[in-house]
C-alpha cells in the first residue's frame, strides 16, 4: 500500500553528509542542516552561563537575566525588539538551567537575518532598564505565587530539594520570593558581564536554507564577539547519597488532588548505561499507556489520570522519577503500588518481549521526533553538547538494539533501590 | 507547501481526504467523529470524552493489553481528543506501518467492547482527571464563565463533564452513545504522508466501506437566545493571585465576520495559533499586552476564540497585577476595546496580521501530523477550503471591517465578566 521504505532510511536522518558543523574564530560552534519542505527556519542554542553561578542568597538570578535580556539593549527598547519579531511572525526566547542560558527562535526563512541580529543584540548588549527590571520582578513574584499553589510544581520542587540537598541541582531555577526580591539590577549586569561570552556557545540553524549560508549568516552577526574575562564554569560538587527512604509532604490547602514524585538519581547523559536506563524507563513507565506504572496505578486500580516515570539526564547526575496525580486519600495506596513496581523491576528486570517492544518503539519513532525544524535543531544541539558524534542518528538503531536484558537489569540495580527513595507529595 | 488533496465519499457515507506528502517516511491518519460535548443532554455531561477513553479499552481483535502496545511497538504515536463539536483519534506512524492504524480504527469504529470492569476503573480515572483540573484556578473560573454564557445551548458545560454525571453514567449509556455517533456516515478520515493515493484509497475502502451506515444521529437543537445584558460573577478559591476572564459572544467559524474578527484578535491579543502541533508566537506588541501588562494592570494577558460549529466565545484571560483591583484591570481592558471601536486601525496593522498568520501556517506545515490534522479539523466546522483560503480571506479585510466588528461584537451586553478571587479577598 505504501511506497517501499526501510524503517530507518538514513537519507531522512541527520548525518555527517548533511550536517554542517563549523567553529567560528571566537569559539562559537555552529551546526546547520537544511529542510526545504516549509519556508521556515528554527534556531536553537546555549551558552555556558547558568544557575551554577548563583549564590544561595540570589537564587533565580540566571533566570531573571534570561527573562530580562529582551527587555532593552543599547539600541532597542523592549517594545522595539518585540515589534521587529512579532511583525514578521517570528519568535525568540531565552531560558536558563543549572549549566546554561538557552535560546530558541524561529521565523520565515526570509527573516533569519533579522532573527540572528536580535539574538546577537540581546546577548551582547542588554541594558536591563530599571523600570523593566521592576516590572519583570513583579511578574516573577506572581509566577512564584502561582507555583506555590501548583501541586505538581511543588512536589517536583520538594523532590529536587531532598534528592540534591546541598547540590546546585537541588535549587529551584526560578528561586524563592526572598531571593528574587534580593536581586539588584547590578546583579543582572554583573552576571552577563562575567559569564556571557562566545566560549562554549553552541548554535544550530535548521530550515529552508543552505547550511553553508546559515553558518555565514551566524558568523556575520556573532563572529566578532570577544569577551576577555569570560568566567569558567565551576565543577559540580559531589552528591550526598540517600541513606534511607525520605518522605516529605508539602501542604497546599483547598486542593482536590495531590501530586506525588517518587524517585532517585539517574545516569548522566554521557554514561555508558544511559541507553539501557532509557529503555528500562520506557518499560517501567512510558511504553504504551505509561508502561508498568501506568498499568498498575491507572489501568488496573483507576487511581490516577496520569502516572508515569521519566528519566532526565544531562551533564551531571540525572533523575529517574515516577510522577502521579491522585486523590488525597489514595496517596498511600499509589505510593505502595509504585514501590512494588520498583521492587519488581529491580528484582526481575524486564522480559525479552518488553525490551523488544521498547527497542522497536525507540527506533520507529525517531523520524517523528526529527520531523520539525525545531526537533532537528534540538537534536543537533544535543549531538554537540554530549559529544554524540555527527553520525549519532545513523548509529542510533544499533545503539538501541545492542542493549540486552542483562544491561537493563544491571542498570536498574545500580540506580533503583526501593529502600532509598525520595518521596515528595504536595496537596491538601 | 501544496494543499492539493484527494477527496472521496465511501458508499456508507464516510468522507475520506488524502494528501500525499513524500518528504518524510511518515504517515498520519486521523478519524474524526461529529460528536462532542454539545451532543450531551443534562445528566450525561462528559459522556463523549468518557467514550473516547473507552475506545482505548479494546475490541475482540485488539484487546486492551494488545492495543496500547501495538502502536507503540511500531514506533507510532497516537492519541485522541474530545472537544465541543468533535472527537478525533490519530496515529502517526512510520509509513510502512500505517496499516495497523487503519485496521485498528476500522475495528474500533464498531467493535469496541466497553467492558463493565473497564467502565468502572475509567470512572475513577476521569474523576481524577477532573479533580486535577479543579486544582487550577483558571479551570474553576473558566467553567463558571462558560456556564453563565450559555444558559440554553449545550456549550454550557465542560467537555470533562460534571461530577454528578461522572458518578452516574452507566455502561449502557456509554455504549448507546458510542453506537449512536460512531458511524461511518458521521466520520471523516484524513490521511497525510508518504503514500500513493490510489493504493491508500483502496485499502481504506477494503477496511471501512463494509461498515454499515446508521441513522443520522440526533442533535440537540437549543440555540442560545440573544443576551440581554452583561453578566458578572466571581469564583473564590485558594491562592495569592486573582484572575479576570472576559468572554464575548462570538460567531461560528463560517460566519462572514469571522475573518475580520481574526484580524482584530491579532491586533488586540496577538495572533491565535490554530495549529494543534506547531506552536505560535509571543504577543508582547499586541494592544492588550502593551496597555495592560506594560501598564501593570496585569502580569499576563491573552485572548482568543475557539473555532466552532455554533456561536461560541472570544475570551480574554488576565492574571491581575498584585497592586491592582479587578475593576481597574477591567477598565484598562475596556479602554483598549473602546480605542478599536472609535479609531480605525491602520492598514499596516492588517498587513502585519496577515504576515503573522502566514508564519504560523508555515510552522504548522513543518510536520505531517499537523497537516493531516488540518484536513479533518476544518471539516468539523467548515470545509478544507476554510483552511486553504484563510490567508486570502484575511487579505480582503479592510480597516472599516475591523472597526465594524469591534463595535458589533465587543459590547458589554454580549459578555460575561468573571473574576477568580483569593479566598477572603472580597469584591
Amino acid at each position: 500500500m505504501t511506497r517501499k521504505h526501510s524503517p530507518l532510511s538514513k537519507k531522512s536522518l541527520p548525518g555527517p553528509e548533511d550536517i554542517q558543523r563549523a567553529e567560528l574564530g571566537n569559539g562559537i560552534v555552529v551546526l546547520s542542516r537544511s529542510n526545504f519542505n516549509s519556508p521556515s527556519v528554527s534556531l536553537n542554542g546555549y551558552l555556558p552561563a547558568g544557575a551554577i553561578f548563583e549564590s544561595d542568597e540570589k537564587l533565580g538570578l540566571a533566570d531573571f537575566v534570561a527573562s530580562c535580556l529582551m527587555r532593552g539593549t543599547r539600541s532597542r527598547t523592549f517594545d522595539e525588539i518585540y515589534n521587529e519579531l512579532e511583525s514578521v511572525g517570528a519568535s525568540l526566547g531565552f531560558d536558563s538551567g543549572v549549566h546554561n542560558t538557552t535560546f530558541v527562535g524561529r521565523s520565515l526563512v526570509e527573516d533569519l537575518p533579522l532573527l540572528l541580529n536580535l539574538l546577537s543584540d540581546t546577548l551582547r548588549n542588554p541594558i536591563f532598564p530599571p523600570n523593566e527590571v521592576e516590572k519583570l520582578r513583579a511578574q516573577l513574584l506572581t509566577g512564584l505565587a502561582i507555583r506555590a499553589q501548583d501541586t505538581s510544581d511543588m512536589a517536583a520542587l520538594i523532590f529536587d530539594q531532598l534528592l540534591f540537598a546541598g547540590h546546585p541541582y537541588g535549587r529551584p531555577g526560578d528561586g524563592y520570593v526572598e531571593t528574587i526580591k534580593a536581586i539588584r539590577r547590578e546583579d543582572l549586569e554583573d552576571f552577563v558581564r562575567q559569564n556571557f561570552g562566545p566560549r562554549g556557545m553552541v548554535l544550530s540553524v535548521v530550515g529552508a536554507i543552505e547550511p553553508r549560508k546559515a553558518v555565514d549568516l551566524v558568523d556575520q552577526v556573532v563572529g566578532d564577539w570577544q569577551v576577555k574575562d569570560q568566567a569558567h564554569v565551576p565543577s559540580l560538587p559531589t552528591l550526598r547519597e540517600i541513606e534511607k527512604t525520605v518522605m516529605k509532604h508539602h501542604p497546599i490547602e483547598g486542593k482536590l488532588q495531590a501530586d506525588l514524585v517518587i524517585g532517585m538519581v539517574g545516569p548522566r547523559r554521557k554514561d555508558p548505561e544511559y541507553m539501557a536506563a532509557s529503555l528500562g524507563n520506557s518499560i517501567l513507565g512510558q511504553f504504551g499507556l505509561m508502561g508498568r506504572i501506568g498499568d498498575a496505578v491507572r489501568e488496573r486500580s483507576g487511581l490516577a489520570y496520569y502516572a508515569y516515570s521519566s528519566l532526565s539526564s544531562g551533564i551531571g547526575p540525572g533523575t529517574w522519577e515516577v510522577t502521579a496525580g491522585v486523590n488525597p486519600r489514595n496517596v498511600r495506596k499509589a505510593i505502595s503500588l509504585v514501590e512494588k513496581e520498583l521492587r519488581r523491576f529491580r528484582k526481575n528486570g524486564v522480559t525479552r518481549e518488553e525490551l523488544a517492544d521498547s527497542q522497536a518503539n525507540f527506533i520507529g519513532r525517531l523520524p517523528l521526533s526529527l520531523e520539525s525544524n525545531g526537533g532537528v535543531a534540538g537534536a543537533l544541539i544535543n549531538i554537540e553538547r554530549y559529544d554524540l558524534g555527527l553520525d549519532y542518528y545513523h548509529r542510533y538503531e544499533g545503539l538501541v538494539q545492542e542493549v540486552s536484558r542483562e544491561d537493563v537489569l544491571e542498570t536498574a540495580r545500580k540506580y533503583i533501590d526501593p529502600d532509598r527513595l525520595v518521596i515528595a507529595t504536595a496537596g491538601p | 507547501m501544496s494543499n492539493k488533496i484527494h477527496r472521496s465519499i465511501l458508499k456508507n457515507g464516510m468522507q475520506v481526504m488524502l494528501k500525499e506528502i513524500p518528504t518524510s517516511p511518515i504517515i498520519s491518519s486521523w478519524v474524526w467523529y461529529r460528536v462532542g460535548s454539545k451532543d450531551e443532554p443534562t445528566g450525561k455531561t462528559g459522556i463523549s470524552h468518557w467514550t473516547e477513553h473507552m475506545q482505548f479499552k479494546g475490541t475482540k481483535k485488539f484487546p486492551a493489553s494488545v492495543l496500547d502496545k501495538s502502536i507503540s511497538r511500531e514506533g507510532g504515536t497516537w492519541n485522541a481528543f474530545t472537544y465541543l463539536d468533535w472527537t478525533t483519534y490519530f496515529e502517526t506512524m512510520p509509513a510502512g506501518k500505517i496499516d495497523l492504524a487503519l485496521r485498528l480504527e476500522s475495528d474500533r469504529m464498531v467493535r469496541s467492547l466497553f467492558d463493565e470492569k473497564e467502565v468502572a476503573s475509567e470512572r475513577t480515572v476521569i474523576i481524577s482527571e477532573r479533580e486535577g483540573h479543579e486544582n487550577e484556578p483558571l479551570f474553576r473560573l473558566g467553567e463558571a464563565v462558560q456556564q453563565s454564557a450559555f444558559r440554553v445551548h449545550p456549550y454550557h458545560h465542560q467537555v470533562i463533564g460534571d461530577k454528578a454525571d461522572l458518578l452516574t453514567i452507566s455502561r449502557a449509556d456509554l455504549y448507546r452513545h458510542y453506537r449512536s455517533y460512531y458511524l461511518p456516515n458521521n466520520a471523516v478520515m484524513a490521511v497525510a504522508g508518504d503514500f500513493d493515493t490510489k493504493t491508500m484509497l483502496k485499502r481504506i475502502r477494503d477496511l471501512f466501506e463494509k461498515i454499515p451506515a446508521g441513522s443520522p444521529p440526533a442533535r440537540i437543537q437549543r440555540n442560545e437566545p440573544e443576551s440581554t445584558g452583561e453578566i458578572r460573577l466571581s469564583v473564590e478559591g485558594p491562592g495569592e493571585t486573582n484572575y479576570l476572564q472576559v468572554a464575548y459572544r462570538f460567531p461560528h467559524a463560517q460566519h462572514e465576520d469571522f475573518f475580520a474578527l481574526a484580524v482584530l484578535d491579532s491586533l488586540l491579543a496577538g495572533p491565535s495559533n490554530l495549529n494543534m502541533f506547531g506552536g505560535g508566537i509571543s504577543n508582547k506588541t499586541s494592544r492588550i499586552y502593551r496597555a495592560l501588562v506594560d501598564g501593570e494592570y496585569a502580569v499576563s494577558a491573552s485572548g482568543g476564540a475557539a473555532v466552532t460549529v455554533d456561536p461560541y466565545l472570544y475570551t480574554f484571560t488576565l492574571t491581575i497585577h498584585p497592586k491592582r483591583k479587578p475593576q481597574e484591570t477591567l477598565e484598562a481592558l475596556d479602554e483598549e476595546i473602546r480605542k478599536v471601536q472609535e479609531h480605525m486601525v491602520s492598514s499596516e496593522e492588517i498587513t502585519r496580521a496577515i504576515k503573522q498568520a502566514r508564519a504560523i501556517f508555515a510552522y504548522g506545515s513543518e510536520n505531517i501530523t499537523n497537516q493531516a490534522f488540518w484536513m479533518g479539523f476544518a471539516e468539523m466546522f467548515a470545509t478544507y477550503d476554510w483552511f486553504t483560503g484563510y490567508l486570502k480571506r484575511l487579505s480582503r479585510i479592510t480597516p472599516a471591517d475591523v472597526q465594524r466588528v469591534a463595535r458589533e461584537y465587543f459590547q458589554p451586553r454580549r459578555r460575561v465578566v468573571g473574576t477568580y478571587l483569593v479566598n477572603g479577598a472580597g469584591g
